[in-house]
């Protein structure tokens, strides 16, 4: 009984808060309430007796994922924020179709389906040890790999984020073109600069007067 | 109730779609990374709900190898974003198009 109520408040606040993540229009509150989603996928985690990857998950994803997330938004500032223009009507319902068919199709193909329980495990079904016991085993390679990824992607992350942009010539087009805005005089600032767009005439500078004198 | 392994599937198939709604409808890159994320995750409850009905670890390694796969997203991709905020002003995916010309 305590694991169905946990169940049903665990997948309440997941797609509770993914749905936050989604609609909100403030880039901290969506990557607030992904944190929470993560926290609630952990307690799915728990619930599946794997307590390993529970850990796992809210170490790695709740605290660094999520921190760095934090970090880059609020370096950005107001340029986190979404762009506010029109989108066509057409993009939001084949969003919506595309979304609602693949979760329709995948939850009606489940339920369809009678599965029975899974078969009863050992406590020390996702455990520490046993999780080592596979991947310093069977799955070496698959470790190996992903460490040298992730060595791939710090290097990565250090590069993009440290240098930067090489100055360019006049002449020399960039890979990134800024746009300027184009700039709407209005009528009064063009009459107002046509005003002063007197011929400046000087006569003689100090220094010519002090030869003189 | 017994909450079995299609519960579980099933909360995975809503999370999946409701990333895939904000990949697709959203503009600013950084809540793109959060939404496939969310994309990710589901695939991880996904897994790790067929390794517990099956009874094997296999789930949960691949599980784990998805997660540093994640991780390692997040990072390029928020490299990106910040680059790309240095050189651009606004941050808009639907404006990014200096390598399509």
């Amino acid at each position: 009984m305590t694991y169905d109520i946990l169940f049903v408040v665990a997948s309440v606040v997941a797609i509770s808060a993914a749905l936050m993540v989604v609609l909100s229009g403030n880039p901290f509150i969506s990557s607030l309430s992904l944190i929470a989603n993560l926290i609630a996928l952990a307690t799915f985690y728990i619930l599946l007796q794997s307590d390993f990857l529970a850990a796992a998950q809210v170490i790695v994803y709740a605290g660094a994922v999520m921190i760095m997330f934090l970090f880059v938004t609020a370096y950005l500032g107001g340029r986190a924020d979404e762009p506010t223009r029109q989108r066509p009507w057409w993009q939001t319902l084949a969003a919506l179709v595309a979304a609602a068919g693949i979760a329709a199709e995948i939850v009606f193909g489940v339920e369809r389906e009678s599965f029975l329980h899974g078969p009863v495990v050992s406590d020390a079904f996702g455990a520490p040890q046993a999780i080592a016991a596979s991947f310093l085993g069977r799955y070496l390679l698959a470790f190996e790999g992903t460490s040298v990824l992730l060595l791939i992607a710090a290097v990565g992350g250090v590069v993009l984020a440290t240098r930067r942009p090489a100055p360019r010539g006049a002449d020399e087009p960039g890979a990134f073109e800024v746009e300027q805005p184009v700039r709407v005089q209005s009528l009064q600032s063009s009459v107002m600069q046509r005003e002063t767009e007197f011929e400046i005439v000087r006569s003689g500078t100090g220094a010519d007067e002090k030869d003189e004198g | 109730m017994h909450v079995g392994v299609q519960w579980f599937v099933s909360v995975s198939a809503i999370l999946f779609g409701i990333g895939l709604y904000g990949v697709f409808t959203r503009r600013s890159p950084l809540i793109l990374l959060l939404s496939v994320e969310i994309m990710l995750n589901a695939c991880n409850l996904a897994l790790i709900s067929f390794s517990r009905y099956l009874g094997q670890q296999s789930g949960q390694v691949f599980a784990l190898v998805v997660m540093a796969v994640a991780a390692s997203e997040v990072v390029v991709g928020l490299g990106i974003v910040v680059a790309v905020a240095r050189r651009k002003g606004d941050l808009d995916v639907d404006r990014l198009t200096g390598l399509r010309h």
